[in-house]
């Protein structure tokens, strides 16, 4: 038989344990785990996604999306608006955005957009500052604003950017020598 | 150095005295009278709601130390005016009455409830000389002044016209005077012991070894003191005692329909019987402002906020009692052990010291394993669900 009133007395001794080391240890130690947030930020996870963004290569002339338009199909809650560019001269399509609008008001995060680009041209990013002071007008979101590099892709998720990279590294690689091996050498009779 | 301890000691005493010496000069007597009234009845006006400010504070950050977690920091240097910024919120709140209600005792509760909780600080003692009121009935008139607070919740209750609130008032009634009963019995050896019921000359029969000679190191001292603060828990809603207010059952019990100010003042009612209840606890079995080194205020308010901080513990640590638990709790534990109390209390009296630690030690003892015996909740050896197949 157990003294009567221990269990009460065990309940106090744990709070009270809780209580005093939450002044020195840590937050993985049984410490205090808030994140004081404007002062301290968490730890930044890999996979965590919020807004997309549109990678160039290099210049942002060089943007990789071709305004296929999957992407503002597959779109569940409908916030990409795209218009493809047409060539000055002769009015053909010209495989660029002209316009390219996200609006973040609108986007519910899923991630769907970076999921069907075949282009690599669409990814989650990892800020989540975002701020306007109007909700219709500053948070839609122009191209201008989207385009981020791949260094920035990079650095952000590696685990992503690096075997997208290889990938398109190889591909470029295949298309030069089957280029090479369709155009004979000139010097040919 | 005695003189410097002995300056310490009264200063708030002397800083009125030279207040009032100083109108003397200007005033005729009777006015002097009058002001020193005033002055002790503004100390107390602010002393009881500065009080509950803070003390939201202090629960609020110990809470939170308990849970893991960093309390209010962030309005002001450790949060300290974040009591204020509540405050502010509180005021600029819609009130709301509920169209049913009984508009008239619905106002008047949250009105009243703040009265007798600010009369039982008149006969606190603060200090060496500083109890308001030196009340050759302290004693009676805070216990019969604090009961009042059951009338005022009851009023809220039943002038809502809510289901919740009226469960919450009647829980209130029946859960504070039960636990009235075991109060004022764990009292007697108290009275019994300084053959007063002055809350100052109580404090005072606690005096000599170092200042040290309170009656909660004594077996019966002991005993009333676990009591008498389990009781105060209780009486002042508190958890593990919380039933008229449980939030999990009652939304928020007896002030559900109330918000704003009013449901403000409901708070600092609550918070300064909790004041005051530590206060006397600690004014009967701790000593008072008895103590050695220290200025007698400092050992006062040192001895009422450990009592407190005790209360905000149980209140991070323990989940709320069940009805019948609490009301059997009060009569058949609590009531039988004050009963138990109070003879051993009165065989100290008569008996040499050693031989009464003797006899009482082995009494309550046995005492209390009784209750327990007794008080053991019939669980059957193999329990069977008959519907669990």
């Amino acid at each position: 038989m157990t003294l009567f009133g221990t269990g009460v007395l065990k309940g106090l001794i744990v709070t009270l344990k809780n209580f005093a080391t939450s002044y020195f240890r840590k937050p993985d130690n049984g410490g205090i785990f808030t994140v004081q947030y404007p002062e301290e930020r968490a730890k930044e996870i890999e996979s965590f996604r919020n807004f997309p963004f549109l990678v160039y290569d290099g210049t942002p002339e060089k943007i990789r999306c071709v305004a296929c338009g999957i992407c503002e199909r597959e779109c569940p809650p409908k916030c990409i608006h795209i218009v493809m560019e047409t060539e000055a001269g002769t009015g053909k399509p010209a495989k660029r955005p002209a316009v390219f609008e996200i609006d973040y008001g609108l986007c519910m995060n899923c991630g769907m957009c970076e999921d069907v680009c075949p282009f690599d041209s669409i990814y989650m990013d990892h800020a989540f500052e975002v701020t306007a002071s109007d909700r219709t007008q500053e948070l839609v979101r122009p191209k201008e604003t989207l385009l981020k590099s791949n260094d920035y892709f990079l650095k952000i998720r590696p685990g992503t950017a690096t075997p997208v990279d290889q990938k398109r590294r190889a591909a470029e690689e295949k298309k030069k020598t089957a280029q090479a091996a369709a155009t004979p050498p000139k010097t040919n009779p | 150095m005695k003189e410097i301890e002995f300056f310490v000691d009264l200063i708030f005493v002397n800083a009125k005295g030279w207040c009032l010496d100083l109108l003397g000069h200007f005033l005729p007597d009777w006015t002097v009278v009058l002001v020193s009234i005033i002055i002790s009845a503004v100390v107390i006006m602010v002393l009881g709601p500065l009080v509950m400010m803070y003390l939201t504070l202090l629960e609020r950050k110990v809470i939170g130390r308990i849970q893991n977690r960093y309390g209010p920091n962030r309005v002001g240097k450790w949060g300290l005016l974040q009591p204020i910024a509540d405050g502010i919120k509180m005021f600029t709140k819609e009130d709301i009455v509920p169209a049913q209600a009984d508009k008239i005792i619905h106002f008047l509760a949250p009105v009243i409830i703040v009265i007798p909780a600010l009369m039982v600080f008149l006969v606190v003692p603060f200090g060496e000389r500083m109890t308001a009121v030196n009340l050759n009935i302290g004693l009676l008139y805070f216990i019969a002044v604090s009961s009042i607070t059951t009338i005022p919740i009851f009023m809220g209750s039943w002038a809502s016209r809510n289901k919740y609130s009226l469960l919450g008032g009647m829980r209130t009634a029946a859960q504070m005077i039960s636990y009235e009963v075991p109060m004022t019995l764990s009292v007697v050896p108290v009275i019994m012991m300084s053959q007063s019921l002055s809350t100052n000359t109580i404090v005072m029969t606690q005096a000599g070894d170092m200042d040290l000679h309170w009656f909660v190191f004594t077996p019966w001292g002991l005993v009333g003191f676990v009591i008498f603060f389990l009781c105060a828990v209780a009486e002042c809603n508190r958890p593990p005692f919380d039933l008229p207010e449980a939030e999990s059952e009652l939304v928020a019990g007896f002030h559900t329909e109330y918000s704003g100010m009013k449901f403000a003042l409901f708070y600092m009612a609550e918070y300064m019987n909790a004041f005051t209840l530590c206060g006397i606890a600690t004014t009967l079995f701790l000593g008072g402002w008895q103590g050695p080194l220290f200025p007698s205020w400092l050992w006062f308010f040192g001895k009422t906020f450990l009592l407190i901080c005790v209360m905000i513990w149980f209140r991070g640590t323990f989940p709320r009692f069940r009805v019948d638990q609490l009301m059997g709790f009060a009569w058949k534990f609590l009531l039988p052990l004050t009963l138990i109390n109070i003879p051993v209390a009165a065989l100290w009296f008569f008996v040499p010291e050693q031989l009464a630690w003797i006899y009482s030690v082995p009494i309550l003892a046995v005492s209390l394993w009784g209750l327990v015996k007794l008080n053991r909740s019939f669980v059957p050896e193999k329990r069977i669900y008959p519907l669990a197949d």
